[in-house]
């Protein structure tokens, strides 16, 4: 029997193991992919929003502006790459001055520091290759970058170090209220507990319908997305936005925090929650909107493309509430869900605690993630130091992303410990680079297959019947 | 009887014709050097085509080929001959690993070095 | 910081011929850095025949030609370090390296010679656009897993882009016992040799799909199928000729983009059409002291083709280390004419001896004149039958035509008759 669980080991429900962590809680998370972070947190923009788009007073601007201001705190315990880089909403024609204004009161009356419009020329000298058709801008300070999958690792590491379990390829099927208690099942195993919550991302509105909760819906967005190399990572320095509109805030082009520019998202509602289909539109409409605003871009130098859902409730905001005896909605996070992910943790804690849930506090709590060797941003006395420890972090495995043997095995057994090729990608950034796994894949396989002591042919690329090869030819 | 092939013999690529009668190639045409003739006699009446493969040595595979072409209609049976060997111990470039194959008088030899 | 007078980084094919010929022309201090437990480079996994026609006139398999190189190395007594990354080079030509047993180490060498070789265009590079199953893989990639690994990676494949790993791939997999559906080739004519065309996709019945390319890839988990469609002449897929191909394999051979990362680190000066660097008659960089050759300068497509431009990098890092440099007379800029996409090398230094410029073309054409001229007067001609832009074509230009240049640069094309 559990004290708490938690479906959907997205980023939110990721952060809400951690905070449940504090405490002496028997905790659960359960997830029905094969590694955590496979919906909207495995594919977004990767952007902590300064926290102007959301209309005041809503859950959305409260959890930004508050997730934003700790979020340098959070990846800093965590181990995770943050970079407060700032980010600019331009107008490209005199007509959408009177958004940026808006856009501008807005974030003063949310709370976000440090707002100011700026004019053309200081604009481009922010951005020297912005178009000249550039009119200004809004620029803010506070906004960063993050990796989305990155910072969603770190924090259900981090719980299940402080003692949170995690479940996965557990696709929830059923939950049935017995006395005072959930059951949760799956096709093979049920799980009990006495609280639950539901984060289960674009899925989250069929969870709450199994406890015949249907007071909202989520719409699934689905988002584009280009990467370019590395050589082209300074092409921008800040995130740039175009004004917004009804359905998102449009083509972006940024940096990413390990060094790549990334153009997108569309923005494109589906029927199937989990198609992460891109499409020949879809590709050449970010190229072309990205091009109209910046006409250099290279745009020869995609590495790879990809595509996010996004959980769009139909209430327009998050939708953080007690929804029956013992169960927490966390549902419809959407953009900003992973800039607040921080701050809707200790909120839904705070509401468990009113539903009954008795908080002792957890003495061995560490809220400090020991974090991975980075092997290629050692300097070469911590590099010679860890190779002598151990002779693997002197073999490079990926050469585009310098990724040693030794980062991998670590990521076979830290927590959440990865299990199939693309897991190993997200932890390490082997097959990340400019070839994509076409040098190191092979390399990859045999040192799961020896870790985890499975057949070669066992191996999957992210899982399920994902298998990589048909087995021996001879 | 014509048949016709691309001439393989050097990046030229030109379109042989050849005229076969009772078996026997009685014209070549289209080729533009002696050597095209030579290769579309060959092609027209019995193709041969060196075998490159592998075959297992423990957990490595070494790599292996026919020391001359063989006829090109049993490939997928010289193919079925080399996969059932295994190599237990460990090979040098040359080793004869089958000799003399279906009769054909040619051997399967090693490529590479392999140490188990 | 250990000092070498010659590094050379990269053991393939390139790597080892450029040892032995600096060895040969003098210099014995030299270090041959790779980062495989073998030397051989991607030769070890080309378990084809077909190299080594020109350089020893004998047919070989990839792994043998290689073990003719290493029998060199070997004999030489040149020092070999396996298993060896290179992290980093600087225009000093300081190498920053490591391994399991040493650690991140730094050499000062006097020269270098950079053979890293090539990488495959993947998906991503490609753009092609679906869901992102397992069961997508380079040419090369599923060579490894098949020759070296010994693992089927597919059982029904269509491949993308006929170039010549591509092709060899399509009879390795039928003879493995895949069933290699189509080859889609998105130009109208195969960057393949005709050899492989015949010998690996005629042999088995594989149809090539000439102007086609795959727009879409199917399934969640592994491959389910492609859409392939026909492209117009600006190359842009015509929808309505749309056709879905069940199969668990997309093999993609695209292209190959030399591995220039190092040398971006040095800031050697790239060429945009080879992915290389820029280099003169010896093969030396626009940073002194630092040579190139084999696949990481342009994409070859005979190993006896880098063997023999290796030798010429390695001759050059031997007279630099000799000289303290080069004696440059001249500096002859090669321009490109009609139908030449690039040539290599860029510029000519020394008009002392006969330069050999090796070229490619930007189209297939037949019967043809290729000309070398100096502003209008034509200082070179020779009719070719057909060249093609999967075959490299070259030039032999005289010491004493060299020595009359007027212009300051050769312009090397292709005239078309009748």
């Amino acid at each position: 029997m559990y004290d708490v669980v938690i479906i959907g080991a997205g980023v939110v429900g990721g952060f809400i193991a951690r905070e449940l962590s504090r405490y002496k809680l028997n905790i659960c998370l359960l997830e029905k992919e094969n590694d955590v972070a496979m919906g909207a947190s495995r594919a977004n923009s990767g952007i902590v929003h300064a926290g102007f788009d959301a209309l005041t007073g809503t859950k959305k601007a409260e959890f930004n502006v508050l997730g934003a201001k700790i979020m340098k705190r959070v990846t800093d315990e965590l181990g995770v790459k943050y970079k407060n880089n700032g980010s600019l909403v331009v107008a490209y024609s005199e007509e959408e001055l009177p958004t940026l204004q808006k856009l501008y009161e807005r974030g003063v009356a949310n709370g976000v520091e440090n707002l100011q419009i700026i004019d053309k020329a200081k604009l481009l000298e922010l951005e020297p290759n912005l178009t000249d058709s550039a009119v200004a801008a809004l620029y803010a300070p506070t906004a960063g970058i993050v990796c989305p999958y990155e910072l969603t690792i770190a924090a259900v590491g981090n719980a299940m170090d402080n003692g949170a379990e995690l479940k996965l390829d557990f696709d929830v099927k059923s939950i049935r209220r017995n006395g005072d208690f959930y059951e949760i099942s799956s096709e093979n195993e049920t799980v009990e507990c006495k609280y639950l919550v539901n984060a289960a991302g674009v899925h989250s509105d069929n969870i709450a319908a199994l406890i015949g909760d249907t007071s909202f819906n989520v719409t699934a967005r689905k988002g584009e997305y280009l990467l370019l190399d590395k050589e082209f990572g300074t092409m921008a320095s800040h995130t740039i936005f175009r004004c917004p509109t009804s359905m998102g805030k449009g083509i972006l082009v940024s940096p990413t925090v390990d060094g790549n520019l990334i153009l997108g998202p569309t923005s494109v509602n589906i029927d199937d929650k989990d198609n992460n289909e891109t499409t020949p539109e879809g590709l050449s409409e970010i190229m072309s909107k990205t091009l109209a605003v910046m006409p250099k871009a290279p745009l020869r130098s995609v590495i790879t493309s990809f595509c996010g859902v996004r959980a769009v409730p139909s209430t327009g905001d998050f939708i953080i509430e007690k929804a029956a005896d013992g169960f927490v909605n966390c549902a419809g996070i959407e953009s900003p869900g992973l800039s607040s992910a921080p701050a809707i943790a200790p909120y839904v804690v705070e509401l468990l605690k009113g539903m009954g849930l008795s908080l002792e506090e957890n003495e061995s709590f560490n809220p400090i993630r020991k974090p991975a060797h980075l092997f290629r941003e050692m300097s070469m006395e911590d590099k010679n130091k860890v190779i002598a420890e151990n002779p693997k972090y002197g073999k490079v495995v990926c050469r585009c992303e310098t990724v040693t043997e030794g980062e991998i095995v670590e990521a076979i057994h830290t927590n959440p410990k990865a299990t199939s090729v693309d897991a190993i990608k997200r932890r390490t950034r082997s097959g990340m680079g400019r070839c994509q796994g076409g040098f190191c894949a092979p390399t990859v396989v045999e040192i799961l297959a020896r870790e985890l002591d499975i057949p070669f042919e066992a191996v999957t690329k992210s899982g399920g019947n994902s298998i990589i090869n048909y087995g021996r030819i001879k | 009887m014509e048949k016709n092939f691309t001439c393989i013999v050097c990046p030229m690529g030109c379109s042989l014709k050849v005229q076969i009668e009772d078996g026997k190639v009685v014209s070549v045409t289209g080729n533009t050097c002696p050597r095209g003739a030579k290769y579309a006699q060959t092609e027209a009446v019995a193709p041969v085509r060196t075998l490159t493969t592998t075959v297992r040595a423990g957990e490595k595979m070494v790599s292996v080929k026919s020391t001359q072409p063989l006829p090109k209609e049993n490939l997928k049976k010289y193919m079925d001959m080399i996969n059932s060997v295994k190599l237990e111990t460990s090979v040098n470039v040359g080793d004869v690993i089958i000799a003399d194959i279906d009769g054909t008088g040619i051997d399967i030899v090693a490529t590479k070095n392999v140490d188990i | 910081m250990r000092n070498i007078d010659l590094v050379i980084i990269g053991g393939g094919p390139a790597g080892m011929s450029a040892a032995v010929s600096a060895y040969n022309s003098g210099i014995k201090d030299i270090l041959i850095l790779d980062r495989e437990p073998r030397l051989g480079g991607i030769l070890q996994q080309c378990i084809h025949n077909g190299f080594g026609l020109h350089r020893f006139k004998e047919e070989l398999t990839g792994p043998e030609y290689s073990w003719k190189y290493e029998q060199m190395v070997n004999e030489l007594k040149i020092p070999v370090m396996l298993g060896t990354m290179v992290l980093d080079v600087t225009e000093d030509k300081i190498i920053t390296a490591m391994n399991e047993e040493n650690g991140v180490f730094q050499i000062q060498a006097k020269a270098v010679v950079m053979a890293m070789g090539c990488r495959e265009r993947s998906r991503g590079a490609l753009n092609i656009a679906g869901m992102r199953p397992a069961g997508i893989y380079t040419a090369g990639a599923a060579q490894k897993f098949v020759n070296i690994k010994g693992y089927l990676p597919g059982k029904k494949v269509v491949i993308l882009g006929s170039g010549d790993i591509g092709l060899i791939m399509a009879r390795r997999m039928t003879l493995e016992g895949a069933k290699v559906i189509t080859v889609c080739e998105l130009m109208p004519y195969s960057g393949g040799l005709t050899r492989n065309i015949v010998q690996c996709l005629n042999d088995f019945d594989i149809p090539l799909k000439l102007s086609h390319t795959v727009v879409k890839i199917h399934g969640k988990e592994r491959v389910e199928g492609v859409t392939i469609a026909k492209v117009d002449k600006s190359l842009k897929p015509i929808m309505e000729t749309a056709e879905y191909i069940e199969c668990d394999t997309l093999l993609l051979s695209c292209g190959l983009i030399p591995e220039n990362e190092l040398s971006k680190g040095a800031s050697i000066t790239l060429d945009r059409v080879t992915g290389g660097a820029v280099v003169d008659q010896r093969r030396e960089t626009d940073k002194k002291g630092i040579f190139a050759c084999g696949n990481v300068l342009h994409v070859h497509d005979l190993v006896d083709y880098v063997s023999e431009e290796a030798e010429i990098a390695g001759k050059g890092a031997a007279e630099y280390i000799q000289n303290d440099g080069f004696n440059k007379n001249c500096d002859i800029k090669m321009t490109l004419g009609d139908c030449v996409r690039y040539t290599v090398p860029q510029h000519i230094t020394s008009n002392e001896n006969d330069v050999k410029i090796y070229f490619r073309v930007s189209d297939v054409h037949k019967d043809v004149t290729v000309e070398a001229k100096d502003g209008d007067e034509v200082i070179f001609s020779r009719k070719k039958q057909r060249v093609a832009p999967g075959e490299m074509e070259s030039i032999l230009i005289k010491s004493d035509v060299l020595k009359n240049i007027k212009s300051g640069a050769i312009t090397v094309g292709v005239k078309l008759n009748g």
